[in-house]
């Protein structure tokens, strides 16, 4: 029977963290934020390769957005040094606004698509942007209960 | 459920017996929670409740404020009055802005997060480790060093991984010694400043750089002003006894400005070409290394390169300095072990990899 997590909090209390896959940054491009598409071997049996690959693409393209160099940060660049940089105090800069819609579209990519699936996107900004850590977890109740068993004998033998 | 429960025992009767550490004290029953700046592994210093970032040495930086401050304030109180009686009231308000702007700056480049690379969490380290192992193979012999090679923008960049961190550093990135950090688009680590010297923070400190060389300028310009007018009504001794503040401001502005002046124009021409410190002393980019070589991060003309570097998206700093430490964040097993921990935290690992076998109770 699939496992079908209908919340996050349902599938972080009821299943356990089996593994986790890194994403890891793309360079080819320079320094700006990319992360590589390429479809890691371990989600084969858990997902479609084009939902994974929509993820990653548009989560690129808000990075982009972000550090876009253009009018924009233009004028906000010559703004904040005409007045000493004390504007940022009670502004947001245009990064962070982007950075708060990426924090939605990922707690929804996670709700719609990845929880229902036994996954778990963690926001690249909390790992520092250097990876995408997606967490495949593994229902506690039916198909763990094997290696579950033997890790119980494992820790009362210590 | 029955393994949970007896693990939770276990955890209180080992905290018990050994020294508590900043890894476990979360731990406990009711413990005030920790903010991530407490927690940090790198050697740099926070004030006002990580508010402040610095590094550990800043012997030099107060002595940079202390030279601009006694300067400025005895422009401000032996030579502006002359100056603005006799010429114009507008120096001591230029004089006052450039002032106010040289400090900005310095504070904001002093205080701010350079860049900072947080370090690997356990679980990314191992899965690192693990693809390494794969790609050398597991010879007994030591690994050669860790590098990974990527193409950006046609040429060939060696990512070198960074053995403190347990990352592959991005490009432009390099550990600060100093700091125990790894800093993106790393230019150097300042004395004069008390700080890395990063992505975060260049706009600043070249903004620092420039505005100081104005003013240095401007005072040594009015200070000489100052003396030339005194010594047509009294002569020049006279002039100088009546003034000797502006003689020691003479002195400092004279030895400052080469300096000053000579580092805006390096960064200048840094900031035009889009290198940094670094990789202009290591001459990463300069054609004498290979006809072919070429530095790829620059935009193709310098007014492009400028408006990056200093009105370009200023990025937010990854280290979370005023979040509070989770202890609760689920975590794979250490390979050490060799068991599967459920819903096991970091606390608890470092416990059962650390510790010897307690008699059960």
């Amino acid at each position: 029977m699939a496992t079908e997590f209908h919340n996050l909090q349902e599938l972080r209390h009821s299943a356990s963290l089996a593994n986790k896959v890194f994403i890891q940054r793309d360079y080819s491009e320079g320094t700006t934020c990319k992360f590589q598409t390429k479809f890691p071997s371990e989600l084969e049996s858990r997902m479609e390769r084009t939902l994974f690959e929509d993820t990653v693409k548009t989560l690129n393209n808000f990075y982009a957005e972000a550090e876009k160099i253009g009018g924009q940060s233009y004028l906000e660049g010559c703004l904040a040094c005409a007045t000493a940089y004390l504007i940022f105090l009670c502004m947001e800069t245009r990064y962070e606004k982007v950075l708060k819609k990426i924090a939605k579209y990922i707690q929804e990519q996670n709700e719609k698509i990845y929880a229902p699936r036994g996954l778990l996107i963690t926001d690249p900004v909390e790992r520092g942007m250097r990876v995408i850590e997606i967490s495949i977890y593994e229902d506690r109740g039916s198909s763990g209960s094997s290696s579950g068993s033997s890790s119980v004998s494992g820790s009362t033998a210590r | 459920m029955h393994l949970g429960e007896s693990m939770r025992e276990c955890e209180y009767s080992q905290i018990s017996t050994r020294s508590s550490t900043p890894m476990e004290t979360p731990y406990k029953k009711r413990t005030p929670k920790r903010r991530k700046w407490e927690a940090f592994p790198g050697r740099n210093k926070f004030y006002c409740d990580g508010r402040i970032m610095m590094a550990k040495q800043t012997g030099v930086f107060y002595l940079t404020l202390v030279l601009i401050l006694v300067t400025c304030g005895l422009f401000f109180v032996f030579d502006c009055p002359f100056l603005a009686l006799q010429l114009t009231p507008i120096i001591p308000v230029v004089g006052g802005a450039l002032f106010l702007f040289v400090l900005g700056t310095l504070l904001r480049t002093s205080f701010s997060d350079p860049g900072v690379l947080p370090r690997a969490t356990p679980d990314e380290a191992a899965d690192l480790e693990r693809q390494i192992d794969v790609a050398n193979g597991s010879t007994g012999y030591r690994p050669p060093p860790r590098t990974k090679e990527v193409v950006i923008n046609g040429q060939t960049v060696k990512l070198k991984y960074c053995f403190t961190c347990k990352i592959f550093r991005p490009p432009r990135a390099s550990h600060c010694s100093l700091c125990d950090n790894c800093v993106e688009r790393f230019d150097h680590h300042c004395p004069w400043v008390g700080n890395c010297v990063g992505r975060r923070n260049y706009r600043f400190f070249y903004m620092f750089i420039l505005s100081l060389s104005f003013l240095t300028i401007f005072i040594f310009a009015f200070v000489i002003t100052h003396i030339i007018l005194l010594s047509h009504q009294s002569g020049f001794l006279n002039a100088l006894k009546y003034s000797p503040a502006s003689v020691l401001e003479v002195v400092v502005c004279f030895f400052s400005v080469w300096s000053i002046v000579g580092l805006s124009g390096f960064h200048t021409y840094l900031i035009g070409s889009n290198q940094t410190t670094n990789e202009d002393i290591k001459g990463s980019w300069s054609s004498k290394r290979g006809k072919d070589n070429y530095n790829p991060y620059s935009y193709g003309n310098m007014f492009t390169n400028c408006c990056a570097a200093l009105c370009g998206p200023l990025p937010p700093s990854l280290i979370d300095r005023r979040g509070f430490v989770e202890s609760d964040a689920p975590q794979l097993a250490q390979p050490t072990n060799g068991m599967t921990m459920y819903g096991a935290t970091q606390s608890q690992q470092s416990h059962m990899a650390a510790t010897t076998p307690l008699p059960s109770s």
